[in-house]
């Protein structure tokens, strides 16, 4: 039973391969000659101004926290999906009940303009 | 011993170090990456237990979601709060002492449970767990109470996820 994941095992290799071998040859292959200028961060050309790492928008971490919420209710989707028309109407109102009561959420989200990026 | 076991015990020393890495890595940025790393081995165990959804639902929520808040979150700190704390308190010999007796506690819980060592019989051919899961989600004598709950539960978090993040705007 364990064979099934086999073919997930293997993606996972060739992924990690393909990135570990563009590293290594670079690693093992590149001339090394460090300059002043080569050892500065890149910033698209020109002479970077600030500190690399700056605090980021409040923004993304609203987009994180929405994400993960519409990822948690496709856990309840696919497993209802699954068996959706041996359950008949009954399933159907149940999963409507869940649906509305998120789409209050949703709504409230989108109203409020946090789906926008201004 | 059996590949499981082995694949087991290879998964079960990555999730420990991994997770160890993880509340000694000085850079948060790095202990970030480590929890991915300790989740996906728990994500490794559930496919060795045959809990294929779990692991599915490992990897896309806690990786694909939960460890990527963490990263955002980590990037909205400011640097000096980040990089000058000492990693360890006054209180570690408390810290050490609770934790061994959580572990304590823990570990006579399980060995008292029925069944502790002896192996878990094979799930039945022909039953598909995502599908028995789906059924048990919305039937009145199973989980439907629980499954509308949780979907008020993901409401509260949506708003006040949304409220927060506007909350210094206003």
């Amino acid at each position: 039973m364990l064979l099934e994941y086999a073919a997930i095992a293997a993606f996972i290799l060739v992924a990690v391969l393909v990135g570990a071998i563009a590293i290594i040859l670079g690693a093992l292959f590149g001339p090394r000659k460090k300059t002043e200028a080569k050892m500065m961060p890149y910033e698209s050309g020109m002479n970077p101004i600030g500190p690399g790492a700056r605090r980021m928008p409040v923004r993304f971490y609203l987009i994180a926290v929405l994400f993960i919420l519409f990822d948690i209710e496709i856990v309840f989707f696919l497993p209802w999906a699954i068996v959706f028309r041996q359950l008949g109407l009954f399933g159907l109102i149940e999963m409507a009940i869940f649906i509305a009561i998120l789409l209050v959420g949703y709504f409230y989200a989108w109203k409020k303009g946090a789906l926008e990026w201004e | 011993m059996t590949g499981a076991q082995i694949l087991f015990l290879v998964c079960a020393g990555l999730i420990l170090g991994s997770a160890v890495m993880v509340v000694t890595a000085r850079n948060l940025m790095h202990a970030a990456f480590w929890l991915i790393a300790a989740l996906f081995g728990v994500a490794v165990v559930y496919a060795i237990l045959q809990a294929g959804f779990m692991a599915m639902i490992q990897v896309v929520i806690y990786i694909g979601a939960i460890a990527i808040m963490f990263i955002f979150a980590d990037m909205l700190t400011r640097r000096d709060v980040r990089e000058s704390r000492a990693q360890i308190g006054r209180n570690w010999p408390v810290a050490v002492l609770l934790g061994l007796l959580i572990l304590a506690g823990l570990t006579a819980l399980i060995l008292a449970q029925p069944g502790v060592g002896r192996v878990a019989p094979a799930l039945p051919s022909g039953l598909d767990p995502v599908a028995a899961l789906g059924k048990a989600l919305v039937s009145p004598d199973a989980y439907v109470l629980p499954f509308e709950v949780a979907s008020v539960l993901l409401l509260s978090a949506l708003v006040g996820a949304v409220y927060l993040a506007f909350l210094k705007k206003q």
